[in-house]
C-alpha cells in the first residue's frame, strides 16, 4: 500500500495541480470576460465579414463569411509554405553539395551564402526584400519586358495567362505518361534483379513526359494560347497591368526571403548527411566496379536521407511557421488575415487566436506525419 | 502517507486562497483603476505608434499630441501631476485586447468611435476628442483631383484592423471600382509601402493622412483630396465596468473643452478663481464640490487646466503649429461654428 502510493503519489498531485491551473485560467478568463460583457463563441464565422483582401487562391470578397477569410488566409500560408519549402530544398541539396565540392570558389562561395543568410533576422531580410529590393523594382510604365510577355515591377510580377482549349485531354496525358513511367521503372528494376540487364529509365521517361502531351496537341484538340498583361493607364502618371496573371510583390518577398534563408539551414542538413557516409562505403563500392555516379546513387544517398530528412523536417516546420511573418509586408496570410483584420473587426480574441493556434499545429503535424511516413520508407528495411 | 496529504492540504489551500483573491478583486469596489492607479503612481496610457499631432515621442521618449493630452489631464487630476503617465504604444491590432486586459487603463489613440466596438467587445467610449473623416491621398503627379477620377485597377495602401479597411470596401463597392486593397500592421510601413510606389492611393483618417503627410520623402507631391468618405469620431476609451473610472476620463477631456469655452486657459486658470461667473468658478474649482463624486479633491480640473490647458491650446500646440491641420474646422467650438460641444461641468 504504501510502496504503491509512493509510486502514484507524486505523479497524481501533478495531474491534479495541472488541473487546478488550468482550470483556474479558464474560470479566471470567464469571470473576467463576464465582468466586462464580453461574450464567447464562434458563431461569428458565418457572418459577414465585409472586408476585402488583396490576394485570394479562391473566390473571396467582402460579403463572405469570416470563415471564408480564414480559408483564404489558411490558403494563402499554405502556398507560401509549398513554394518556399520547394525553392529552399532544390537550393539547399545544390548549395550542400556545392559545400563539399574540391573547386575552392564554388565551395567557398557556398560557404559565405550559408554563413550570410543564416545570421541575418529572417524579419530583417523579408523587409530588405520587400522595402529595399521594392524601392529598386520600376514602375510599370517604365518597365522592360522579359522576353517580350512578362513584367516585373513595383506593382507585382505579371506573367501571361495560360489559356487552355480541351485542358482534360492534357491533362489525361500527362496522368497517362507518369503511370507508363511508373511501369517502366518496376519492369526494369525487375529485368536488373533478374537478368541484370540495365534500361536507360531517366531518358525514357523524359522521352515518355515529352510525347504523349505532344500527341495531345497535335490529334486530341488541346490547344494552348496566351493571354499577355498589357499596360493600363488609370491616371496621368499611374499605370498597371492588365489581363495576365499578376504575382504581388509580397507573395515574391516572402517566399524568396523564406527560401533563402531556410535554404541555408537545408544546406547543412545535407552536408551533414553526405559527410556522415564513411569513407569506406564509396571505397567499398568503387571496389565492385559502381562507376562515381552509381556510388552516389545506390550507396551514398540511400544512407545520407536516413541522415538529412529529420532535421531537414524540422526546417520544414519552421519555415512554415516563418510564413506568419508576412503581416510586416502585408501578404494576406493567415495571421494578417484572420488574427489580424478578423480578430480586430469582431473582437473575439481568445476564439480567433485559439483556432489560428490549432491550425498552426495541424498543418505542423500534418508535414511531420508526411515526412514520418517518408523518413520510414526509406530507412533500412532487413531482409 | 501523512507527508503527502500535507503537500495536498497545502495546494488546495493555495489554490483556495488564489480564488478568493479573484474572487474579492471582482467585488465591486468604488473604482478598481482609480485606487490602483493612485497606488501605482502613474496612469497608464495606450498610444500610438507614432501619429504626429495625436501622439507622437520625440528623440528623448516625450510623448507630446491631443490623445497624450487627455492621459496628461486624468493624470493630472487623479494624481496631481501631469507628467505622471506611462505611455504604452499599441498597433491598432493590439490596442483593445491591450485595454480589456488590463494592461493599460486608458486607450487614448485615435480610435474611432463605433457602435459594433462600444457594445462588442468590453470597452465604453467617453467621448470625442477629434471629429475626422476618412479621405485619400495621392500624387500630385497623378493629376487626379477628386475620387471620381479614381479607375478599375486602383491599388489602396492602409492599415489593417482599423475601420479604414471596412470603409474603403464601402466605398469603391459604392462605386463600382474593382480595386487591390494592400493591408498592413504599421503605419510607418504603410507610408514606406505608398512612398515607394506600391500603392496609387493612401487612405486613413484625414487628420492621419495629414500628419503622415510629413513623413514623406517630399510631402509637397502628394495630395489629400477634399472627399471625406466616411464619419470617424476619434475618443479616449476605457474598460467596461468601472463607471467612476470611466466619468474621471469623460469629465477630463470635457473641463477641457469647456475650458475654453469659457476662456480659461493654463495661463490665467488661478485668476478665474475669482471671477464673478459660477460656471467659470466651478471649473476652476473654486464653487461646489466637483471632485467628490469621483473620490477626488474640488481643484482636479483646476489642475487639468494649469498643467495641461484647455483643449484649444492643446489643438494649437500639436495640430496647427505643427502645420498638421492649421484649419480646426468641425474641431471648433460649437460657439465658434464647429460641433465641440459638452455637457456642463455642475
Amino acid at each position: 500500500m504504501n510502496f504503491k502510493l509512493k509510486d502514484i503519489g507524486p505523479q497524481l498531485l501533478t495531474v491534479i495541480a495541472v488541473v487546478l491551473v488550468f482550470g483556474f485560467f479558464t474560470y479566471n478568463a470567464q469571470v473576467n470576460m463576464e465582468n466586462r460583457g464580453i461574450d464567447f463563441g464562434y458563431g461569428f464565422l458565418s457572418q459577414e465579414s465585409s472586408f476585402d483582401v488583396q490576394f485570394s487562391l479562391i473566390e473571396y470578397d467582402g460579403s463572405h463569411s469570416y470563415f471564408r477569410a480564414y480559408l483564404v488566409g489558411l490558403l494563402n500560408t499554405i502556398l507560401v509554405s509549398v513554394i518556399g519549402i520547394v525553392i529552399a530544398t532544390i537550393l539547399g541539396v545544390i548549395v550542400g553539395i556545392a559545400r563539399l565540392s574540391p573547386n575552392y570558389l564554388i565551395n567557398k562561395f557556398a560557404a559565405f551564402y550559408v554563413e550570410f543568410f543564416r545570421n541575418i533576422p529572417l524579419l530583417l531580410q523579408i523587409f530588405f526584400w520587400y522595402f529595399a529590393a521594392l524601392r529598386a523594382l520600376p514602375l510599370p510604365q517604365d518597365a522592360e519586358a522579359m522576353f517580350g510577355i512578362a513584367f516585373l515591377t513595383i506593382k507585382g510580377l505579371y506573367v501571361p495567362a495560360f489559356i487552355w482549349q480541351n485542358f482534360n485531354i492534357f491533362f489525361y496525358s500527362i496522368v497517362a505518361a507518369i503511370i507508363a513511367i511508373i511501369v517502366i521503372r518496376y519492369q526494369a528494376k525487375k529485368l536488373q534483379e533478374t537478368q541484370g540487364k540495365q534500361t536507360p529509365v531517366l531518358l525514357i521517361s523524359i522521352g515518355l513526359i515529352l510525347v504523349l502531351p505532344l500527341i495531345s496537341f497535335l490529334i486530341g484538340g488541346v490547344r494552348l494560347s496566351f493571354e499577355v498583361p498589357v499596360l493600363k493607364q488609370l491616371a496621368t502618371t499611374s499605370f498597371i497591368y492588365e489581363g495576365g496573371v499578376s504575382l504581388p510583390p509580397e507573395l515574391i518577398a516572402l517566399a524568396l526571403s523564406l527560401s533563402l534563408y531556410t535554404a541555408t539551414f537545408i544546406a547543412e542538413c545535407v552536408r551533414a548527411g553526405i559527410q556522415g557516409i564513411g569513407k569506406g562505403q564509396k571505397e567499398a563500392a568503387a571496389s565492385i566496379g559502381l562507376t562515381p555516379n552509381q556510388v552516389l546513387k545506390l550507396v551514398v544517398m540511400p544512407q545520407a536521407l536516413r541522415i538529412i530528412i529529420p532535421p531537414t523536417t524540422n526546417q520544414y516546420l519552421n519555415l512554415t511557421k516563418n510564413s506568419s511573418l508576412a503581416a510586416a509586408i502585408a501578404y494576406p496570410d493567415l495571421v494578417l488575415v484572420f488574427a489580424g483584420t478578423a480578430l480586430m473587426q469582431t473582437g473575439k480574441a481568445i476564439e480567433i487566436v485559439s483556432i489560428t493556434m490549432f491550425t498552426y499545429l495541424s498543418l505542423s503535424i500534418t508535414i511531420s506525419l508526411f515526412m514520418n511516413w517518408y523518413n520510414n520508407k526509406i530507412a533500412i528495411q532487413e531482409k | 502517507m501523512f507527508k503527502y496529504l500535507k503537500q495536498l492540504t497545502s495546494l488546495v489551500a493555495m489554490v483556495a486562497v488564489l480564488f478568493t483573491f479573484t474572487t474579492e478583486s471582482m467585488a465591486a469596489k468604488k473604482s478598481k483603476t482609480l485606487k490602483n492607479t493612485q497606488k501605482k503612481g502613474f496612469v497608464r496610457c495606450g498610444v500610438s505608434q507614432g501619429l504626429p499631432g495625436f501622439s507622437n515621442a520625440d528623440a528623448a521618449g516625450n510623448w507630446t499630441g491631443i490623445d497624450v493630452d487627455v492621459c496628461r489631464a486624468v493624470a493630472a487630476a487623479v494624481l496631481g501631476d501631469a507628467n505622471k503617465v506611462k505611455f504604452t504604444p499599441l498597433s491598432a491590432k493590439e490596442r483593445f485586447t491591450a485595454l480589456t486586459s488590463g494592461e493599460i487603463d486608458i486607450l487614448s489613440r485615435n480610435t474611432t468611435w463605433t457602435l459594433s466596438r462600444d457594445a462588442d467587445i468590453g470597452l465604453t467610449f467617453v467621448g470625442v476628442n477629434f471629429y475626422d473623416g476618412q479621405g485619400f491621398m495621392v500624387r500630385k503627379s497623378s493629376g487626379i483631383t477628386s475620387t471620381s477620377q479614381f479607375k478599375n485597377g486602383i491599388s489602396a495602401c492602409t492599415n489593417i484592423g482599423t475601420t479604414t479597411e471596412l470603409n474603403m470596401r464601402d466605398f469603391f463597392n459604392s462605386k463600382g471600382i474593382k480595386y487591390e486593397p494592400v493591408a498592413f500592421e504599421k503605419a510607418d510601413e504603410v507610408v514606406a509601402a505608398y512612398d515607394a510606389g506600391r500603392c496609387d492611393t493612401y487612405t486613413t483618417d484625414k487628420s492621419g493622412l495629414a500628419a503622415q503627410r510629413t513623413k514623406m520623402s517630399n510631402p509637397d507631391e502628394h495630395i489629400v483630396l477634399p472627399e471625406t468618405v466616411s464619419k470617424e469620431p476619434l475618443g479616449p476609451v476605457v474598460r467596461q465596468g468601472d463607471s467612476v473610472w470611466e466619468d474621471i476620463v469623460r469629465w477630463s477631456l470635457n473641463t477641457m473643452i469647456e475650458a475654453e469655452e469659457y476662456g480659461i486657459t493654463s495661463a490665467n486658470a488661478d485668476m478665474m478663481k475669482t471671477s464673478d461667473n459660477p460656471a467659470i468658478k466651478r471649473l476652476v474649482g473654486a464653487e461646489g464640490e466637483m471632485g467628490a463624486a469621483f473620490g477626488l479633491d474640488n481643484e482636479w480640473n483646476l489642475r487639468i487646466i494649469k498643467q495641461v490647458g484647455n483643449y484649444g491650446e492643446s489643438y494649437k500646440r500639436n495640430i496647427a503649429d505643427t502645420g498638421i491641420l492649421p484649419d480646426r474646422g468641425p474641431n471648433e467650438l460649437w460657439t465658434k461654428g464647429g460641433i465641440l460641444y459638452v455637457p456642463p461641468s455642475r
